[in-house]
């Protein structure tokens, strides 16, 4: 599907390969940065871009559609093209030439990383019917179908999607057990102790927790167990490492994500996890490619020199103006901002009728946890706290988790 | 510009309050308060407001 004219054809423009949420902030943000040419986004999905926090929650629990979730667009990209339902297959980056997987190519004078992630898949032995995953909205509206009052959920994955999935399905009547190799839910951004003050929320509205497992197979299928849905290759449940069974009438795979780099294969570049890009988020070496997103691999000067991914819903948008400005003067002869980039990090999670809001790296801060407001088990606020002793990051969890967390950003944000 | 906040969506994240404090303010109840048509000069300032918005709940009409 080609949505306006492809620009491409007269001189090239600007590619931007990705058409979620960062493939339209860069491309909205190239036009505030200056950049008039032409902008061509390549997605592999069909849809326009749309908000993903809502998959997890509402579009699982009732009938919600694209429009409901889709992003407004500026008016500044109606002359954008848009080439939906084609992903990206290749880049030469020295010929300046991406390959489309029906086998068109676009030549570029600049292009955006923008092709994100995908989930991880388990490779248990096992039908594979019958699991999903929670990224795209084809996904949430096919798991919707299978959510009913009294059908028993396994989640496999104790991070934010697994949680939240969790927690919307018990408030469908299902029965959900939550089985995750780390010792308590959202362990890496959370720590122990406020961990497991959200297992317990969990516990106390009847959500079952196998932590420490691992999945060895799924059941169903060719070995024999009947599984009522007339339906062979359908999981039944789940055998954990300890060779205990979970029964299960739908499972779902919430175990981490795969950055879809593939495209960028035989580039020279360090495509271990993500994209390597540089203080002003441009790609190792080349100074007219920039990456956005959960993709981008970048340094964060506020708390060291490392590159990391952070898959933060405000990470796309932060990355995408920083990205935009670098490549717009980069493409038109300006003098480009040295200013690094340095997002203040923040994420939250909705979980039953829990707020849970972060400000900062708290997973930095795990030399030193403290509890700064509250109790654990009712509204609080907790400090995640560098080894130099040094606040790095805050998570308020409870009702009042908005405005709690508020309070210390300042703090949080004033040391870059 | 005319702002419009759909406040059956907002669910007080109060992300435009950082990105816009001349428009967007969280009252002493802790919900949203904002200014329906603030100067022009705001604008890129409201824009990242609706940008960050977690529920895109913040329209902007010219």
């Amino acid at each position: 599907m080609i949505i306006g004219v492809d620009g491409a054809r007269d001189r090239p423009g600007v590619v931007v390969a990705g058409a979620a949420m960062g493939g339209l902030r860069a491309a909205e943000q190239l036009r505030a940065a200056g950049w008039t040419g032409p902008v061509t986004v390549v997605g592999d999905e069909r849809h326009m871009p749309y908000n993903r926090p809502p998959l997890s929650k509402e579009v699982l629990a009732g009938e919600v559609s694209h429009a409901a979730v889709a992003f407004r667009t500026r008016a500044s990209v109606a002359d954008v093209t848009w080439r939906l339902g084609t992903a990206v297959a290749a880049a030469d980056l020295t010929e300046r030439r991406v390959t489309l997987a029906d086998g068109s190519t676009l030549p570029y004078a600049g292009l955006v990383v923008a092709t994100g992630i995908r989930p991880r898949r388990l490779n248990c032995p096992g039908p594979r019917g019958g699991r999903h995953v929670v990224r795209t909205l084809d996904d949430a509206q096919a798991l919707r179908g299978e959510l009913r009052a009294g059908r028993r959920l396994v989640v496999i994955g104790a991070g934010f999607i697994g949680c939240e999935v969790a927690a919307t399905a018990r408030g469908l009547g299902m029965e959900v057990t939550i089985v995750a190799p780390e010792s308590e839910p959202m362990l890496r951004p959370l720590g122990e102790r406020l961990g497991a003050a959200l297992r317990r929320r969990h516990e106390a509205r009847g959500v079952t927790f196998r932590l420490g497992r691992t999945i060895d197979r799924f059941l169903g299928g060719a070995d024999g167990a009947g599984n009522g849905h007339g339906d062979d290759d359908r999981a039944t449940g789940v055998v954990l490492d300890d060779a205990s069974t979970v029964p299960a009438d739908v499972v779902v795979e919430a175990v981490g994500s795969v950055p879809n780099t593939e495209w960028l294969a035989g580039n020279g570049l360090d495509l271990s996890d993500g994209v390597v890009c540089d203080a002003l988020l441009r790609v190792e070496g080349r100074p007219d490619v920039v990456a956005v997103g959960d993709i981008a691999r970048f340094p964060n000067p506020r708390y060291d020199a490392v590159a990391r991914r952070v898959e933060h819903w405000s990470v796309p948008t932060d990355s995408a103006k920083r990205a935009a400005r670098t490549l717009a003067a980069q493409l038109t002869g300006g003098a480009v901002d040295e200013t690094p980039f340095a997002p203040l990090p923040t994420f939250w999670s909705d979980q039953y009728a829990e707020r849970l809001q972060s400000f900062g790296a708290p997973g930095l801060g795990a030399a030193d946890i403290r509890l700064l407001e509250g109790e654990l088990d009712a509204d609080c606020v907790v400090g995640y706290h560098h080894a130099d002793g040094r606040l790095v990051g805050i998570v308020a969890l409870g009702g009042g988790a908005a405005v709690a967390a508020a309070r210390y950003r300042g703090a949080l944000a004033a040391h870059a | 510009m005319r702002i419009i906040v759909d406040m059956d969506r907002c669910q007080d994240h109060g992300q435009c309050v950082f990105a816009a404090p001349e428009v967007f303010q969280i009252n002493p109840a802790g919900r949203l308060e904002y200014t329906a048509e603030p100067d022009d000069e705001l604008r890129e300032a409201v824009e990242e407001a609706a940008d960050v918005c977690p529920l895109q709940a913040i329209t902007i009409e010219d």
